[in-house]
């Protein structure tokens, strides 16, 4: 497995080829790092659909990259107003569309990309909980994965500024102001993040340095650290059991295969699909209906007038809806703060998920009813909240049911679901796990 | 273990104290860096007061001019606006204007140094969002029916009368803000400064 580094050193056969790589391997540890991480990095053989997400998201992390890099030699960061009156900005990113050769598609690429990017990880996040690898000894790479969800998050958003649309300026001053909320340090450090008493050139140019530098560099070594993690204590499995309590003679886990080539030519299927799927989206339906690039942001930025309904991207709105659900002021402290601590508990609460959960088995193959039953009502209900964040506050389901207490009631069991954990995860039943894993 | 009583502990404490020396050094290094990001020299001085001609209001409009870069509403109260503040008092947060959010010549019945003219910055005191207004009675603008008229936040749905006082039981924790302001003359209004500056 990786943490073993006494791979031999690669021998030459002679050939001129095999002395360069005799030479190179002598000097850099590619044998090890190429048998560690793939030829030999034993993976279970029951690996199943929701296996594909990882190596997707690595996927989606690449083209946003790529697709990145080429939309920066176009794009101008500046709120100054042009010769027409039309933010410089949001003129560049209508030049990218209109006049690059090819623009349009390297564009609809980056901005489909950040909803593909959130949908393969609400997948993966998920695989995690319905076959519990965020158990011993796997909680690491689970705070790392959480770690790198707000990473996503914070990237996702200062991407958004960027085009300088009305979305994208009221979406960035509701969420700046959110640190506002703060006792005592709130308002400066607001003004600290803007740069300015208002959004404005500086924050653009600010969100612009993080987007393109500092978020990228975080995630990516957040990336190598989550598969570092991952490669020392090898995978978890849909039957939950651990490969290497059975092992040949050689060490080799009996259930286990190389990742490379089985699971590589897997993934392969996977991003095929993928991208079909992908493509179809970037070439028929790039603005999503208006839930992946929202029609109000194709207006200009204007300071002083708000879109009569503002909603973020439906890849927060479960999250926006857990910030609006908290209107009553506590302790003396505004509602608004308490939103925003609801709105940060809800992502950092999933962190806690290793030492929450009490279960004796990992996968939900052998958990109780209890689990499957709470499961089942906690999916629905991020739906549901997901749902309402993209409305109204005064949105009612089928003109009657008010979709404010709703969306109170399903924040109080997003948490509930959580904090009562330990407690219901040790009274449920459960099936004995089987000694090896099943096909 | 047995290493333990080998340690030189005055190379120990320099060691420490080497580490201790620099660990400050970078923090402080910090400072420029994370200064860089505060408002500049030109961000400050931008914020001059406005101008502002009201001479066309006409009773029962309003208009919208930029201060700092951020909304600020004349609104030209009629008799009934006017007429809306007392009735809803017990339905306020803070129907007296208590907490600080207007100059002090503001803080009266109709938050404004003249009752018809009301000026206030137009934006929530929730998250930052400009409230739409609201102006009609009842349902006319898609309210409730007991709606007396004022403004309502598109963002989290904070309602405010058309004093920009803030109804109970809102996301946004107090009034709108009443920006410094003064008379030039009848029908001219500076936005950002209380007396004539030198």
């Amino acid at each position: 497995m990786a943490s073993n580094t006494n791979f031999e050193k690669y021998k030459s056969d002679g050939s001129l080829q095999g002395n360069l790589l005799e030479w190179f391997d002598a000097r850099f540890p590619a044998t090890s790092m190429w048998r560690g991480h793939l030829s030999e990095y034993y993976a279970p053989k029951n690996f199943n659909f929701w296996y594909f997400f990882g190596s997707l998201a690595m996927l989606v992390l690449v083209i946003q990259i790529v697709t990145g890099i080429f939309l920066v030699m176009h794009y101008k960061p500046d709120a100054s107003l042009n010769a027409d009156g039309i933010p410089v900005a949001f003129a560049s990113v209508e030049y990218i569309m209109r006049d690059v050769p090819w623009g349009w598609l390297i564009r609809y690429m980056h901005s489909t990309g950040a909803s593909a990017f959130f949908l393969v990880v609400y997948l993966h996040m998920f695989r995690g909980m319905l076959y519990g690898s965020y158990r011993q000894p796997r909680e690491l790479i689970w705070i790392f994965g959480t770690l790198l969800f707000l990473c996503l998050m914070a990237e996702a958003f200062m991407g958004y500024l960027l085009p300088w649309g009305q979305m994208s300026f009221w979406g960035a001053q509701v969420i700046v102001n959110l640190f506002s909320a703060i006792p005592l340090v709130g308002e400066p450090l607001s003004i600290w993040i803007r740069g300015d008493f208002v959004v404005g050139d500086a924050t653009l140019n600010r969100f612009f340095s993080f987007h393109v530098i500092a978020v990228p560099l975080v995630l990516l070594g957040l990336v190598a650290a989550h598969i570092l993690a991952l490669h020392e204590v090898g995978s978890n499995n849909p039957d939950g059991v651990e490969i290497k309590k059975r092992k040949t003679p050689e060490g080799i886990p009996l259930d286990g295969i190389p990742f490379h080539p089985y699971y590589s030519v897997k993934d392969i299927v996977g991003v095929v699909v993928f991208l079909m799927v992908f493509s179809i989206i970037v070439f028929f339906a790039p603005e999503g209906g208006g839930y992946f690039l929202e029609y109000n942001n194709f207006i200009p930025a204007d300071p002083l007038k708000t879109p009569p309904h503002i909603a973020p991207v439906w890849y927060f709105t479960p999250y926006y809806s857990l910030l609006r659900a908290m209107v009553w002021p506590l302790f003396g402290i505004d509602a608004k703060f308490w939103g925003v601590v609801a709105m940060g508990g809800g992502v950092v609460i999933l962190a806690f998920l290793p030492w929450l959960d009490r279960s004796p088995v990992k996968s939900i193959r052998y958990r109780g009813p209890i689990f499957k039953t709470l499961l089942t009502i906690f999916v629905i209900s991020f739906f549901i909240l997901g749902f309402l964040g993209t409305k109204a506050p005064s949105y009612a389901f089928f003109g009657v049911i008010p979709g404010a207490p709703v969306a109170q009631l399903l924040s109080a069991y997003y948490f509930l679901f959580f904090l009562t954990m330990p407690w219901w995860s040790k009274i449920d039943k459960y099936k004995p796990e089987p000694d090896r894993v099943t096909m | 273990m047995s290493n333990e009583s080998k340690v030189d502990c005055g190379r120990r404490r320099l060691v420490v104290a080497t580490a201790a020396v620099g660990g400050a050094g970078a923090l402080i290094a910090l400072v420029p860096f994370l200064s860089s990001m505060l408002p500049s020299e030109r961000a400050k001085a931008a914020g001059a007061p406005v101008e502002v001609d009201i001479g066309n209001l006409e009773l029962g409009q309003m208009m919208t001019v930029e201060w700092r870069g951020k909304p600020v509403w004349i609104i030209n109260r009629n008799k009934p606006m006017l007429e809306t503040l007392p009735e809803l008092n017990d339905q306020m947060a803070d129907p007296n204007s208590d907490k600080d959010m207007q100059p002090e010549y503001c803080k009266n019945e109709t938050r404004s140094i003249k009752p018809e003219y009301m000026v206030v910055v137009g934006i929530c005191t929730h998250l930052g969002c400009s409230p739409s207004a609201k102006f009609k009675h009842g349902p006319a603008d898609g309210m409730a029916a007991d709606w007396l008229g004022g403004f309502l936040c598109p963002c989290h749905g904070s309602h405010f009368d058309f004093a920009g006082r803030v109804y109970k039981s809102q996301p946004a924790p107090t009034n709108l803000e009443v920006p410094p302001h003064m008379y030039l003359s009848d029908t001219r209004i500076l936005i950002g400064e209380h007396k004539k500056g030198a």
